[in-house]
């Protein structure tokens, strides 16, 4: 560019026709600043009527709707928020309740099952000491008449005796003296 | 835009800006359409295509067009609601109507064989000259003789008021200048470079670098036609700050 610049200076030095045709200004040539400044004018104004009826309403309106639009989305955003915590708070809330719920039943059942426990085996206590109560009777029956037998034993074994030595057992003395013994 | 022939290089960097009649004829009235015309009303066709057609779906997902209303409608409202205040929103459809025009003007100058409306200094000066009497008025409205507190530096020593007061006055009365002299300055140095640049294509031994240097002024005017045409704006909204709020 440097090199171009030296050559528009070297040029502009050897030709003349630069200073005769080109020197003259249009934008000095007051002559048609009237023209210029009338069309100007009708240009500022149609543009200016453009604007400030159609152009600049209208873009100010769609930019003001966008914002409203913009902030009624935040808006109902933080609304749409706020209610799917309360939903989180309301099912934990229930998840609570379930549970503590559960747990009662839990508890319930439990206890019932411990009271159907306790019935069965107190029932069954009561069978438990019938038997015993009965089988010790038998034991006591079993007892006497064995004790009944050792006597019988006993009475013919000393009848045998006196016989064998020779005496004449009278049945009566024997079994009096048999008894006077077992008691003794 | 380069006017080449033959073997003899001629240059006129200035010949783009000339006015023509647009129907023939030689005089250019008050009321003659002319080339400037033309461009003038195809701006007016880019901004109605943006503005209007774009933004005409009005969705609330907007298509490409709308967007792109709507980034130049942020652009502008953002600058006059950051600087002038709220009070200066009454006046954003003004605003946006000289930011509109400027930046459809900068960018359509840079198609090739067209016309750079902006670099007019009937354009811009009448541009600078409505936004300076329009904030001058805005100013004595609001604040009646208040307005000329602006001038009164109340945060320097008393003695240099006066004087600083002396130097506000005339810097005042200098904004329009420089006001439409930058963009017309710009716009005008930007194309005349380009066109020298094209001229010297027609050397078979610079063209490789007058086309790459065509290709890197292109760009960097494309930059300035945006920039400047925010600059414009920028000024604006700031002369529009200081005739609401005067006392700084």
């Amino acid at each position: 560019m440097s090199t171009a610049a030296a050559a528009v200076s070297q040029h502009a030095a050897d030709a003349p026709t630069l200073a005769t045709e080109g020197a003259a200004m249009p934008q000095l040539d007051f002559a048609t600043y009237p023209n210029q400044i009338f069309w100007l004018a009708v240009a500022l104004v149609i543009i200016y009527l453009m604007l400030s009826r159609i152009a600049l309403p209208r873009i100010g309106a769609v930019l003001a709707e966008r914002k409203g639009t913009i902030t009624n989305d935040i808006a109902a955003a933080e609304e749409l928020k706020m209610k799917a915590q309360e939903a989180e708070k309301a099912y934990n809330q229930a998840l609570a309740d379930a549970r503590s719920e559960a747990s009662r039943i839990v508890g319930e059942a439990r206890a019932e099952i411990q009271a159907d426990l306790d019935a069965a085996m107190a029932e069954a206590d009561a069978e438990i000491a019938a038997k015993q109560a009965e089988a010790e009777g038998r034991i006591a029956e079993i007892r006497a008449s064995a004790v009944e037998s050792v006597t019988e034993v006993a009475k013919d074994t000393a009848k045998e005796l006196v016989a064998a030595l020779g005496g004449k057992a009278d049945a009566r003395s024997v079994t009096a003296a048999v008894n006077q013994r077992l008691k003794g | 835009m380069a006017a080449e022939q033959g073997s003899s290089l001629a240059i006129h960097p200035m010949a783009q800006f000339a006015m023509k009649p647009l129907f023939g004829g030689d005089t250019i009235h008050w009321y003659t359409p002319t080339n400037q015309t033309l461009w003038m009303a195809i701006a007016i066709l880019g901004v109605f295509l943006l503005l209007v057609v774009g933004s005409r779906g009005r969705a609330v997902i907007p298509s490409r067009a709308q967007s792109v209303a709507e980034v130049a409608y942020g652009f502008v409202y953002k600058m006059v609601e950051d600087i002038a205040g709220k009070d200066g929103l009454k006046f954003f459809p003004y605003v946006m109507t000289i930011f509109m025009f400027v930046v459809f003007a900068n960018m359509l100058s840079l198609i090739p064989a067209s016309f750079a409306t902006t670099s007019h200094f009937a354009i811009t000066g009448t541009l600078a000259l409505l936004v300076f009497f329009s904030v001058t008025i805005i100013g004595f409205v609001r604040h009646g003789l208040g307005f000329l507190g602006l001038f009164w530096v109340t945060a320097a020593p008393l003695p240099l008021r006066p004087f600083l007061a002396l130097i506000e006055v005339i810097s005042y009365f200098v904004r329009p200048v420089s006001h439409s002299i930058r963009l017309g300055g710009n716009m005008m140095a930007g194309h005349a470079v380009l066109e020298v640049f094209a001229a010297f294509a027609a050397i078979a031994l610079i063209s490789p670098l007058s086309v790459i240097g065509i290709a890197a002024m292109y760009a960097l005017e494309l930059l300035v036609a945006f920039v400047q045409a925010y600059v414009f704006t920028i000024l604006t909204v700031v002369y529009l700050k200081d005739a609401l709020h005067p006392h700084h």
